[in-house]
């Protein structure tokens, strides 16, 4: 779009875009610490990543500051009132990721032994390869303001969901082979249900990036199932 | 900045929702061109005015909305160069029909304007002079009646009520602007054109004046006229963009205000103009 008539009203703008920017790239880089703390079982890197959490909780709340004051100056209309709005939740979403990946992080200190079986592991580091390249899309289609991406990024959460079905049914028969292997599993299981998580943020994301740039919103005709195999129309 | 130049456009601006318009339509114009002279002020606007419903004009200055307002009520004859083309129709009449009295479509027409304007009367006889003229009453206690029930409408009854013969010019702007709506109800009008009516008020004047409008459009088709795009998105049902003398985009406000679809309403409703 063309430039205000006011420049700093541009600036305060793209001062917000920038921000969200930076969650992303953040949030991006906290997820792969904590499962590679997770693959690993690197507990001093575990423990940075959970420290590293509270700056997406500061820009969050640097987003949250400069949005409310936008509205108070220039009462936004049209594309940058949803702007405006679309930053407020996708920062909200980012936070929540990065919230996600400290869970993760969590983890690897309370498991504290090492992965007796990695091919377990190898299902979630896929899993979170996936959730990683999702949220790498939809920061890309927020930047470029491409709302076809956001709709290819929402379509391809079912991916993440169906990996993490196979993944929660591969881990229960573990379970039960061993009863050793439960402990392990169980926060494994919590983990890639942290990832899947993610990925319904990314979702989360493409949805309000898509309204943001059409002023249309996404209808949610996705049929959801999780693990439990009840489908669920209402909570997306 | 895009290149939109005056370029004509197609006639028939965007309307997000004209389904839905048929129902009720109180005011409608057709292809309607308006000239000063050689200028060509409103170049082949028509548009759909839905009963008890407020419609605000908005657009970058001198881009016709007070001429296209004024044809509403054919204040425009007024004007000696000023030709006005096309149909325009209140509850399917033609209101530029010969038979057709301008002192009586302004009756039904009513206007208030950007300066308050009360006349150098006391504030009772403000009121009285349309019904008067009009020969509405027969008796004073009618008139009476009118006046308070004016005054009520316009919400102003009780801040004035114990001086009703002083000067209406002695009141506060925002008392004189609720002074001029009350004297524009007086005549039992149906339709109340207003031209910038809150420029001249400050913020509180402005809230009262915009809690009015609200009530009146329980029971009058109301158009306005205002620079204020909050003002717009605040008091109005339906936004009409105008531009260069065209009429660009008409839609519900909450459609024009939050997803505008031609270029040059995003640009103008975004303070991006020009
Ligand atoms: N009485 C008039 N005589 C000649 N030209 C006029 C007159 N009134 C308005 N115009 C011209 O018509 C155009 C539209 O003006 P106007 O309707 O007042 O715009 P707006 O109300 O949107 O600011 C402008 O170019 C203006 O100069
Ligand atoms: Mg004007």
């Amino acid at each position: 779009m063309s430039e205000h008539t006011v420049s700093s009203y541009d600036e305060e703008l793209s001062g917000i875009a920038g921000r969200i920017a930076e969650m992303g790239g953040l949030a991006e880089s906290i997820v792969t610490d904590a499962v590679t703390a997770l693959i690993t079982q690197d507990l001093d890197l575990a423990q940075a990543t959970i420290g590293r959490d509270h700056r997406l909780d500061d820009l969050m709340h640097d987003i949250e500051m400069r949005n409310v004051l936008v509205i108070a100056r220039r009462q936004p209309m049209g594309q940058d009132l949803r702007e405006i709005m679309a930053a407020t939740r996708i920062a909200n979403d980012l936070e929540r990721v990065g919230d996600m990946a400290k869970n993760v992080a969590k983890r690897v200190i309370a498991i504290d032994s090492d992965l007796k079986s990695k091919t377990l592991a190898i299902g979630v580091e896929h899993m979170t390869e996936l959730a990683l390249a999702q949220l790498k899309a939809v920061l890309d289609a927020y930047t470029r303001k491409d709302a076809e991406e956001a709709v290819k990024v929402r379509e391809r959460d079912a991916e993440i969901d169906a990996i993490y079905t196979s993944l929660f049914r591969e881990l229960l028969t573990y379970m039960m082979e061993d009863p050793r292997n439960i402990t392990q599993c169980a926060h494994l299981l919590f983990c890639a249900k942290n990832i899947e998580r993610i990925g319904d943020h990314a979702t989360n994301i493409a949805e309000n990036v898509y309204y943001m740039v059409t002023g249309k919103r996404l209808l949610d005709d996705r049929p959801r199932m999780d693990e439990t195999g009840v489908e669920d129309k209402e909570n997306a | 900045m895009s290149s939109f130049s005056g370029l004509a456009r197609a006639t028939d601006p965007i309307d997000q929702n004209k389904a839905t318009a048929m129902e009720n339509v109180k005011i409608a114009a057709e292809k309607v061109q308006v000239f000063y002279g050689e200028t060509h002020a409103i170049k082949d606007v028509s548009i759909d005015i839905r009963a008890r419903t407020v419609t605000a004009f908005i657009g970058p200055s001198g881009c016709g909305k007070s001429t296209f307002l004024r044809c509403l009520n054919r204040m425009n004859d007024t004007i000696d160069i000023c030709r006005v083309e096309g149909r325009i129709a209140i509850d399917n009449e033609d209101i530029y029909d010969p038979k057709v009295d301008p002192v009586q479509l302004r009756a039904k027409v009513g206007m208030v304007f950007q300066k308050p304007n009360p006349f150098p009367k006391s504030i009772y006889d403000n009121i009285a002079y349309g019904p008067r003229i009009h020969g509405l009453v027969r008796r004073k206690s009618e008139l009476d009646d009118i006046v308070a029930s004016s005054l009520q409408k316009a919400g102003l009854w009780e801040e004035v009520k114990d001086r009703l013969d002083s000067p209406g010019t002695g009141l506060s702007g925002g008392q004189q602007q609720r002074l001029c709506i009350a004297r524009a109800i007086a005549v039992s009008p149906e339709v109340i054109l207003m031209d910038e009516p809150c420029s001249a008020l400050d913020p509180i004047a402005t809230a009262k004046v915009e809690e009015l409008i609200d009530e009146l459009r329980e029971n009058y088709t109301i158009v306005i006229v205002t620079h204020s795009m909050q003002q717009a998105a605040r008091v109005s049902q339906r936004t009409a963009f105008f531009h260069l003398g065209n009429l660009v985009e008409v839609g519900d406000t909450q459609d024009i205000f939050t997803n505008p679809v031609d270029k040059r309403t995003q640009d103008y409703i975004t303070g991006r103009f020009g």
